[in-house]
């Protein structure tokens, strides 16, 4: 058994059956497989749903996840998203405490990092930012001077690079 | 026509025979259009009974059984057959009623969230919620259930959808499933890579699994074995695959095989596991068969392979087919120095054994045990061998388990037991399902008095259909493998094990349920009973008399 942990993104397509997501959240779970977030939205084809796993361990729980996930009935499609070949993006909506004088600065901060702020009030701010996890954590990292007081991530979604490893879903219907 | 004329409509076009069920109201339209068809119904005394006689009868028939239950506890009843089923792979197609699909969720009387609490243990499960669905789910249940890995899957179904109206039916032709496409076929690549390697090796050796029996290639092996003079091993569901008097077997393995069978698997040089999952009972330390050896590993599921131990060569393939391919090359490699060897290890074991003054932790001699009980080793040994050539013994679990598996004789037959998820009761209801496959074929059900108390009210069952299933219960008034294991590990500080001296009386209990009863109660009477008990085809209860402090 290989010690080394490491983090990998899955993308899985699915047939939109009532119960996939718990089915495949559930053999996650009792097999002891580490979720570190996970999508789940209907693609082009609305009968098919694509889940975006990002799930951490050591090489043989990787192969064993591939394996377990895939043998389901109603998966059709596993395969890594590799970082070097995949797009990565999550989006976060971050509500800060910030009066008349503190906005300008959490304003500035957030043009930096190409969010936008999305709601106001008297004694808050709500920050849309979008980009790889590491941005994000980076952006959270700097208003955590604010008191944040309320967050919410979407999880990593992902897409292969390019038109190599596309899987035509009219092949799959 | 409604759907439950449809659901049974199905069933037939599927050619089932046999439905092993227990009705309940949110069950009924079902069992009320069932009396339109031949399909014949099997009244079991429990739920769970009719998910294991299902089982027995696919493991005999090859075909998909069926089991049926009402809503709520009648399908939890259920739970542990399908999950028995689920870890040796049999394939099954379990029907459960639901309530009213408008109240759903609402938890009301007879309610429970089955095909969320079978989960983990289903090949797959449905909830109908259209009635034009259901040809097209049964169809897929069945193909889903008795293809690649078999195993069971579950269809609740709404008594609203149960009652309601279909307007043209129509049992489609072929299945398709986008998601689900099991490979049959073996890669002719891996294949090729195995002859290749089987030229090179000096020691192989075949450890065959459930997978051999479950995709009928017990032919295909014995060619391929003969053939090319291979020695087999085997795991616990793979017994029987080579008979076991074969001059090539050589054994089971694990932690209750024969230590030759085990010191096989050490010392060859090339494994080649056969539908077997290489788990903990059979393979306590996967590490040391790939340890400078080649490991293959065929498996109709690829999530088997490497789950345990990394093979050298990944094979995924039905066996049948595998070993077809097997069969058309040449293996031009001459093993017969290691099968002197293997001999040489079972000679050794045997007389070892023969030396072993006896295996009891008895304050009595030998002799006075002798005269008191009956050995069990000895006993399945005779009695296997006194059974028919092509028999069906059904083994239960517990010390009863591994006095079978170790002694057992097995020719054409079958040896089953429940093996992955060790359910006790399992043996009387499997070996009624059995017969009722097989109804030629001689089926004998051998469990202990722990055991056979989980089941005993199948002797009912047996009666009223007239199953003549012959059945040995092995009683030493003590749950015996968890009285070995505290003995071993509580120093004999004994808790929770006792079943009363002589309670039930099974005589009675036999006379009662109007059952023929028998006993052996010394080794003098151990071969006329047989003989008495094996002689007609009627269902018999023979009690045999064991020493309680027997370990195996």
């Amino acid at each position: 058994m290989s010690e080394v942990t490491n983090k990998k993104v899955f993308q899985i397509l699915v047939d939109n059956n009532a119960g996939v997501l718990s089915r495949i959240s559930g053999l996650f779970s009792r097999r002891g497989y580490n979720i570190e977030s996970i999508t789940a939205g209907v693609t082009a084809e609305p009968t098919i749903t694509r889940i975006t796993v990002v799930t951490s361990g050591d090489n043989d729980i990787m192969e064993q996840i591939e394996k377990q996930v895939g043998k389901l009935v109603d998966v059709r499609d596993i395969h890594e998203l590799k970082p070097d070949e995949s797009v990565f993006r999550e989006l976060a909506m971050i509500k800060v405490r910030a009066n008349a004088d503190q906005r300008e600065n959490v304003i500035a901060l957030t043009n930096i990092f190409r969010g936008s702020i999305i709601d106001v009030s008297n004694e808050s701010l709500m920050i849309e930012i979008t980009g790889n996890s590491g941005k994000i954590d980076a952006f959270l990292k700097l208003v955590s001077g604010y008191e944040i007081l309320e967050l919410a991530r979407t999880g990593v979604a992902g897409l292969g690079r390019g038109t190599k490893n596309v899987i035509y879903l009219d092949k799959l219907v | 026509m409604i759907a439950a004329d449809a659901i049974v409509k199905c069933l037939e076009k599927e050619g089932v025979e046999y439905v092993f069920g227990y009705p309940g109201v949110a069950i009924c339209p079902f069992f009320n259009s069932i009396l339109d068809t031949n399909i014949k119904t099997i009244l079991v005394r429990q739920e769970q009974n009719a998910a294991h006689e299902a089982s027995g009868y696919a493991r005999i028939t090859g075909k998909v059984g069926v089991a049926v239950a009402t809503s709520g506890p009648g399908a939890t009843n259920l739970i542990t057959g399908i999950a028995t089923a689920f870890a040796d792979s049999i394939p099954l197609v379990c029907i459960t009623g639901q309530v009213d699909s408008n109240l759903m969720g609402s938890d009301v009387f007879q309610e429970v969230d089955v095909s969320g609490a079978c989960e983990s243990f289903v090949k797959f499960s449905y909830i109908v919620r259209r009635a034009a669905d259901i040809p097209r789910i049964i169809k897929e249940a069945f193909h889903i259930a008795g293809t690649g890995r078999k195993g069971p899957v579950l269809i609740d179904i709404p008594i609203d959808i149960q009652k309601a109206e279909i307007r043209k039916f129509e049992y489609p032709e072929t299945v398709n499933i986008r998601t689900y496409k099991p490979t049959i076929n073996g890669h002719a690549v891996q294949i090729k890579k195995v002859i290749k390697e089987l030229n090179k090796a000096k020691r192989p050796i075949i450890c065959a699994g459930g997978g051999v029996h479950l995709s009928g290639a017990k032919e295909e092996l014995r060619k391929f074995v003969e053939a090319n003079d291979i020695p087999v091993v085997s795991t616990m569901m793979g017994l029987g695959a080579l008979p076991t008097e074969h001059f090539l077997f050589y054994g089971m393995v694990g932690n209750n095989g024969q230590a030759y069978g085990n010191r096989a698997m050490n010392d060859a040089d090339m494994i080649i596991m056969v539908g077997a999952r290489v788990a903990d009972r059979s393979v306590s330390q996967p590490d040391l068969i790939t340890e400078n050896k080649v490991l293959v590993h065929i498996d109709v599921d690829p999530a088997e392979i490497g789950k345990n131990a990394g093979p050298t060569i990944p094979l995924v393939g039905d066996i049948k087919h595998v070993l077809e391919e097997f069969n058309k090359a040449t293996i031009t490699a001459d093993y017969s120095l290691w099968i002197d060897k293997l001999d040489g290890y079972k000679d050794d074991t045997q007389n070892a054994s023969r030396r072993k003054r006896h295996m009891y932790s008895s304050t009595l001699t030998e002799e006075e045990i002798n005269a008191l009980t009956v050995n069990p080793e000895i006993f399945v040994k005779r009695l296997s061998r006194a059974m028919k050539k092509d028999a069906v013994y059904v083994a239960d679990v517990g010390q009863n388990q591994l006095w079978s598996c170790a002694n057992c004789v097995i020719r054409e037959g079958r040896f089953l037991t429940s093996g992955g998820m060790g359910t006790m009761g399992y043996s009387v209801p499997a070996a009624l399902g059995a017969k009722l496959g097989a109804p030629d074929r001689q089926v004998v059900a051998v469990c202990g008095d722990g055991g056979f108390q989980m089941t005993m009210m199948e002797l009912a069952t047996m009666k009223q259909y007239n199953v003549p299933v012959k059945i040995v219960v092995l009683r030493n008034n003590v749950l015996g493998l968890v009285r070995q294991y505290q003995h071993f590990t509580y120093q004999d500080r004994f808790s929770v094990i006792d079943l009363g001296d002589s309670i039930p009386d099974f005589r009675k209990l036999a006379e009662a349920y109007g059952i023929r009863y028998q006993q052996i109660a010394a080794v003098e009477e151990m071969d006329s009973g047989i003989e008495e008990f094996l002689a007609d085809d009627e269902a018999t209860l023979l009690e045999v008399i064991v020493d309680p402090k027997l370990v195996v």
